[in-house]
């Protein structure tokens, strides 16, 4: 045979091949074998209220006013959170404490429709007292409970203060 | 007199009440079925808030169905936009009367079976220009034409390959189809009509709007279709039609290629006998099982086809290859290699 009818009877067999290929359906088999074998294999589904993704200690969620152990509280209204907020969502303003006359903030609050959640605050913070714990899942019924208030950041700080002073632990070594 | 004939109408609903309400929970479970499927094939988990493994997610949703309000829309054709999902669920649940569960357990025994389902599954066709156009709303409309040209087309080619069927039987009563297989698995008629089950197959996946043959329902273009503006009951009618519709195909192919109620272990020795105890719709149930799970990984395998790709599909090769096999099989029928009963 010379080279022009091996090459024709090269393309015919190519051509027929290819047709067979598509009328015995060869590449949807192997489309469902793919689907097939993911049917057995581990799910990964996280199970959200049950399981969570593993987290970072530097997890910036809501934010929470620390104490010292003795009981008094860390900040001392430098207001450093309050320059440094980009989007202005902490006012705070200080004034002389009446019982011993240490300056302490009067108002803290945080709009958390405006925080953007960067954790400068936390950052800034001298003495560790504003930070963003790992809480992420809250929510609001009414208008205004998105301000909180210096009494509800205590509180919070108050609830979490181990998991919050561990991360802060674990984190030290970066810091 | 009376009473005679409200003991005939009380035992013919007694009748139609033990197929349809099995039909109505395979429905159901086919719902579940494809959610978990479909889920696992994609490495999630499906549904499994509502009782053990999710097992009641079918009940809630009907109850969430049944409970929203059926919204017609302003500018429709009120009495025609009730009587859409009326006409889609008519036929696709009327064609279950000739389907024969086992030997003796049959509705409707009657000698046209074959076409009496196919008059069924096409007439169902007027459900959805009657919904599609009593909608009015462009999607709807647009939905409508595409799914009422996709289901006549194919209509065709299902047809073409049934004939196949009715060369190899003789008959058109379903139950004659299923006697003259008898004799194993290597009687039934998909040896034979291997690439007819092929065309049969894939032509009732386009008959029933299941992917990669969901053009009536594209969601990036016409969004749900011709029943975008249903809501409520009337939506879960299009729902049940849609599912009763799969369910029917699949105890079809079982019926037509893969011996329906008969065991695969005919004229197997030991086998055969130790499988006597299992009734035919167990078998049956089997075999349709597997195609309705066929579905369901066609759909989490499969992407959407192109509509002229679908119209190429069913006119330009499906038809050709059926009338040709269609020859193909005369021929072989009357010549001494036929293998699969005289005719």
């Amino acid at each position: 045979m010379d080279k022009v009818t091996i090459l024709v009877m090269g393309g015919v067999m190519s051509k027929l091949g290819k047709f067979f290929k598509t009328f015995l359906l060869w590449e949807l088999v192997q489309g469902l074998r793919v689907t097939g074998r993911h049917l057995w294999k581990k799910k990964i589904t996280i199970q959200y209220p049950e399981e969570t993704t593993p987290m970072s200690p530097r997890f910036r969620g809501l934010h929470a006013l620390r104490r010292y152990p003795n009981g008094e509280e860390r900040c001392i209204a430098c207001k450093l959170c309050e320059a440094v907020c980009p989007a202005l969502a902490i006012t705070i303003e200080a004034g002389p404490r009446e019982q011993d006359g240490t300056r302490r903030t009067t108002l803290y609050e945080i709009d958390l429709f405006k925080c953007i959640y960067c954790g400068f605050c936390e950052e800034s913070c001298p003495v560790d007292s504003i930070v963003e714990t790992r809480v992420f899942d809250y929510h609001f019924e009414k208008r205004g409970e998105q301000i909180m208030t210096k009494a509800k950041l205590l509180a919070i700080g108050d609830k979490l203060e181990p998991q919050i002073a561990a991360d802060k632990a674990a984190d030290a070594r970066y810091r | 007199m009376i009473m005679e004939w409200a003991l005939i109408l009380l035992d013919i609903l007694l009748k139609i009440a033990a197929i349809l309400l099995p039909v109505i929970l395979a429905v159901a479970y086919t719902t579940y079925a494809e959610r978990k499927v479909i889920g696992y094939m994609q490495l999630r988990l499906g549904p499994n808030r509502v009782g053990p493994k999710g097992l009641f997610q079918p009940f809630a949703d009907v109850i969430k169905l049944a409970m929203k309000e059926i919204v017609v829309p302003t500018g429709a054709s009120r009495s025609l936009f009730i009587l859409g999902p009326i006409l889609f669920i008519g036929p696709s649940l009327a064609a279950w009367a000739v389907m024969p569960f086992d030997a003796e357990l049959v509705l409707a025994d009657i000698d046209a079976g074959l076409l009496f389902l196919l008059a069924m599954t096409s007439i169902s066709v007027y459900g959805v220009i009657i919904a599609g156009w009593a909608s009015n709303s462009k999607y709807a409309f647009l939905g409508s034409l595409r799914s009422a040209s996709q289901i006549v087309s194919y209509e065709l080619a299902m047809g073409f390959a049934l004939v196949g069927v009715l060369m190899c039987s003789n008959s058109m009563n379903l139950g004659t189809i299923i006697e003259k297989q008898s004799g194993g698995i290597a009687s039934w008629y998909f040896i034979p009509l291997f690439p007819m089950l092929v065309v049969y197959w894939i032509s009732g996946v386009a008959e029933t709007n299941r992917a990669p043959f969901d053009l009536a329902e594209g969601e990036s273009e016409i969004v749900a279709g011709f029943h975008v503006e249903y809501a409520g009951m009337a939506f879960a009618l299009f729902f049940l039609a849609e599912y009763a519709n799969m369910i029917l195909i699949s105890c079809l192919t079982a019926v037509m290629f893969f011996g329906g109620w008969l065991s695969p272990f005919q004229g197997i020795p030991v086998l055969d006998n130790l499988t006597s105890w299992i009734p035919g719709t167990v078998w049956l149930l089997l075999k349709a099982g597997f195609f309705l799970f066929l579905f369901l990984w066609f759909r989490a395998t499969f992407p959407r086809f192109r509509y002229d790709q679908v119209m190429r599909l069913g006119w330009k090769i499906f038809i050709p290859v059926t009338i040709v096999w269609i020859v193909v099989l005369a021929v072989w029928i009357k010549s001494p290699f036929w293998l699969w009963g005289a005719s």
